[in-house]
């Protein structure tokens, strides 16, 4: 749904004066603030976007620096704020932060896993001003999503947490992420959706960052899967439709099978703001896996860190780009694609995304598409994500 | 044919709201949200469940009175937010 805010007419306008300090570069407003309030979870998802190594960083930001922050994202502009994490329930002060937030007049995303969730905890956020809660699932039957979540009684409490979002009159978004072990029961998950009552649904398939990077082959389905997937999801628009069904499915394809980019996040340091538990403000969130110093909020405010901070406005306009990029007349459109992908797949973040066929490190993709015809589903092969995992990551 | 009595709603997925740094109304929903222009926002900003659609055009009549005759846009705009699901008539 980043969609919907690009559309904004107000993207690509400068929020701000510029002050001086590093090169002034064209950018919108922060609209969407996401703030990673713990890197603490319950689960294990081995597609987890969170660094590898994040047992390595504490210090988590204080309630207090928390409200700061919004109050000047708010003042940026930024009118969406997602509490995430990690599992943002296990912050105790999350009541606090959904009540300051909401009387800021952000609009309050809690996007959790369920665990941890019950009817009373529900309630009390609700009336404190929480606007909306997606839940993600893992899968559409309780063996495969368990076996994903490394937790035996997670799917039971997922399916009575979203009846109890829908019972309690929250608007509801189901995020499914997608792969090779659930993508071919994506009919069983579209009907337990609807069962449901779902506004939204996201059948996101997975993007390969963070742990899913590292189970990359476990997780990427075949061209087969995936067209046989999007097939079955527009049958099910049209019967829902037909129906009078008003829930809107939406379908993301992995760039893997794309000959172009994604224009990653409408643009580096153009609509979003991520907010690391320990402080660390990113134009995405995988960011912090680049060689770029960014800055904390501890030290900088909001306001100079978007305008002014050399790791947001590293990406910002052309002037960074290299060959094939730099003459292609599509650049305005995908800004070179995603720069985290161009890192892990070749070593170089200022080189064009290796998803772009342009790309001559392009037969990474392709070598990855082939993997995945012949790869045999081995889900105990999986790297899950937990703290003993990350420590061998952090230690390297 | 929206019948002039009834008394349209906003959807309760949408949240509806000035916002200064856009210089606009707005409709915010789950991880979203519409950037209203001028007339689009001055209407909404009627629309609550209480007021019928006549009395919402008398108001706007009375708000903007050099703006002329504003029924037909008024109606067609309504019938269009209902088809996106902003609101309910």
């Amino acid at each position: 749904m980043i969609d919907a805010m690009s559309a904004s007419p107000c993207n690509g306008s400068p929020s701000q004066p510029n002050l001086g300090g590093s090169t002034p570069k064209a950018h919108g407003q922060p609209l969407w603030l996401l703030a990673e309030l713990t890197y603490k979870c319950p689960l294990q998802c081995p597609y987890c976007s969170n660094p590898l190594d994040f047992s390595d960083f504490g210090g988590e930001l204080t309630t207090q620096q928390w409200l700061d922050l919004f109050q000047q994202g708010r003042e940026l502009g930024a009118v969406q704020l997602g509490f995430s994490g990690g599992e943002p329930l296990v912050r105790q002060d999350l009541i606090e932060l959904i009540g300051g937030a909401h009387e800021m007049g952000y609009y309050t995303n809690l996007i959790t896993s369920g665990v941890g969730l019950n009817e009373r905890k529900m309630a009390e956020f609700h009336k404190a001003g929480l606007d909306h809660i997606q839940v993600s699932f893992q899968a559409s039957d309780e063996s495969v999503n368990n076996m994903l979540a490394g937790s035996k009684k997670a799917f039971e409490q997922k399916l009575k947490m979203a009846r109890e979002v829908k019972a309690q009159g929250y608007p509801m978004v189901l995020n499914f992420v997608t792969h090779r072990h659930n993508i071919d029961r994506i009919d069983r998950i579209i009907e337990l959706c609807v069962e449901l009552e779902a506004d939204y649904v996201e059948l996101a398939t997975c993007q390969y960052y963070g742990w899913a990077f590292e189970n990359v082959e476990q997780l990427l389905p075949t061209r087969a899967q995936l067209e046989h997937a999007e097939a079955v999801t527009n049958q099910y628009r049209k019967k829902l439709a037909a129906e009078g069904n008003p829930i809107k499915l939406i379908f993301v394809t992995p760039d893997y099978y794309e000959e172009r980019p994604k224009g990653c996040m409408n643009g580096w340091g153009q609509v979003f703001l991520t907010v690391t538990p320990d402080g660390k403000a990113l134009p995405c969130h995988s960011a912090r896996m680049l060689p770029i110093e960014f800055p904390n909020v501890k030290e900088m405010s909001l306001q100079q860190i978007w305008d002014q901070s050399p790791g947001f406005n590293y990406f910002r306009g052309d002037d960074w780009m290299k060959e094939p990029c730099r003459s292609c007349d599509e650049k305005d459109k995908d800004f070179g694609g995603c720069h985290c992908q161009a890192y892990m797949l070749t070593g170089d973040m200022h080189n064009a995304d290796p998803v772009c066929g342009k790309s001559p490190h392009h037969d990474k993709i392709v070598t990855a598409r082939n993997r995945a015809e012949e790869v045999v589903n081995r889900p105990d092969e999986f790297v899950y994500r937990n703290e003993r995992n990350s420590r061998v990551f952090a230690k390297g | 044919m929206i019948d002039r009595a009834t008394k349209p709603a906003l959807n309760k997925m949408f949240r509806f709201q000035w916002e200064k740094a856009q210089n606009s109304y707005v409709l915010l929903y789950p991880e979203g949200m519409i950037q209203l222009n001028g007339p689009a926002g001055e209407i909404l900003a009627l629309v609550d469940g209480e007021r019928t659609v006549d009395l919402i055009i008398g108001e706007l009549q009375e708000k903007f009175p050099d703006a002329g005759e504003l029924d037909s846009d008024v109606l067609e705009f309504m019938q269009e937010a209902n088809t996106q699901g902003w609101i309910s008539l």
